[in-house]
């Protein structure tokens, strides 16, 4: 990293037409009571999801990989803040009231993302399940009849098209590389497969959203989800975990305590001096 | 951890438009050619630079020695004949 020679620029920090959390809080788009319902929900899934993977920032095996798991934390960051800055328009509620000022019952993000980060493997394992959820989830709903929804679905697929990538090369490299190696992918498979029917379980809000075209059953993206997985999986010599599901806590954190040790880290220091900036 | 084998180090080259040339942007580890790529998007094309980007094996770099500068590069300075310098405008030749 030491030069950075690439003809103008190293100054060049251009947006391109990229979509922006501000330009959502600018549409003037106003969520209904159940839009902004599932817009936080996707938007909790990515929060906890890009927590978690920010606990890697300077812990990462390689400084490479480090940078590696961080844009991918920042990339999940970024689609929370279009989804809660889209979800607080029916509240009146910005993306930090959000984050920040929801108590651990008031989220509802599935299981799997919360997931402790374990080693490498584990981690890589999680992110296989979730990044393959999001992009059956995120290219169905650029058909929402939700303009806004489906703008921020077009921003966040071509991400989650690199996250899905980085946890198929790491899957193979794991799966195909050394006995450790392949010993720790399947561990993590292992540990993180019976959150996996959670992710794809339609919940009443799911259902009444879908009727009107603007959500996406979950239970709509399973089989291409399973099919894409197996895939992965086979190439690299591995096999899906025979293991029972979890039982469904239906997105409320029931039947787990993770969600409020993450919460804990994630909103102390906001409530300990509100309006903070930086 | 004392026998952990290090990742290869890469030389990445952007380029950053059509019509340019690929430049050297930096260097990086990784465990082959495909990861070495994947991470010379996150190191180096994060600020939109990029239509393009190379990596090559910094062992398949055969560099000149920093020490001989003197004698690598020295004798081309003093050899003015060797630039276009003395040529005169001819005139009525616009746009030069």
């Amino acid at each position: 990293m030491s030069s950075f020679a690439t003809v103008d620029s190293a100054t060049r920090q251009t947006q391109g037409d990229s979509l922006t959390a501000e330009d959502v809080q600018g549409l003037g788009a106003k969520a209904s009571e159940d839009v902004a319902a599932y817009a936080a929900m996707l938007g909790d899934d990515a929060l906890m999801l890009g927590q978690r993977l920010s606990w890697w920032i300077s812990r990462a095996p390689e400084m490479e990989e480090d940078i590696a798991l961080a844009n991918i934390a920042l990339d999940l960051t970024g689609h929370t803040r279009f989804l809660y800055s889209y979800a607080g328009t029916a509240w009146d509620k910005t993306e930090d009231d959000l984050a920040y000022f929801r108590e651990e019952e008031e989220f509802r993000s599935a299981r799997l993302m919360e997931q402790e980060n374990g080693d490498f493997g584990q981690t890589i394992a999680r992110q296989l399940i979730a990044s393959y959820y999001m992009l059956g989830l995120y290219t169905a709903l650029l058909d929402s009849k939700d303009e806004t929804l489906a703008a921020i679905a077009a921003k966040a697929v071509k991400e989650v098209e690199y996250h899905v990538d980085h946890a198929n090369q790491w899957v193979l490299r794991l799966g195909l590389g050394t006995e450790l190696s392949k010993h720790r992918i399947e561990e993590g498979l292992y540990y993180m497969w019976p959150y996996v029917d959670e992710l794809f379980e339609d919940l009443e809000l799911h259902t009444r959203l879908a009727e009107q075209g603007i959500a996406v059953l979950p239970s709509s993206l399973r089989a291409e989800f399973d099919e894409r997985i197996k895939h992965v999986l086979d190439t690299a010599e591995l096999e899906i975990p025979q293991t029972p599901q979890a039982m469904s806590g239906q997105r409320t954190g029931r039947f787990s305590e993770l969600r409020a040790y993450i919460l804990a880290e994630l909103q102390v220091f906001a409530r300990k001096h509100p309006g903070a900036t930086w | 951890m004392s026998d952990q084998q290090h990742w290869p180090m890469w030389e990445v080259f952007v380029r950053s438009s059509r019509g340019l040339s690929h430049v050297h942007a930096g260097s990086l580890h990784a465990p082959d050619a495909t990861m070495a790529l994947r991470n010379a998007r996150d190191l180096y094309t994060r600020r939109n630079e990029g239509t393009s980007v190379w990596v090559v094996p910094t062992e398949a770099v055969t560099a000149s020695d920093p020490d001989s500068k003197g004698g690598f590069f020295e004798s081309a300075s003093g050899k003015n004949y060797r630039h276009a310098t003395y040529y005169e405008k001819s005139e009525g030749v616009p746009h030069l």
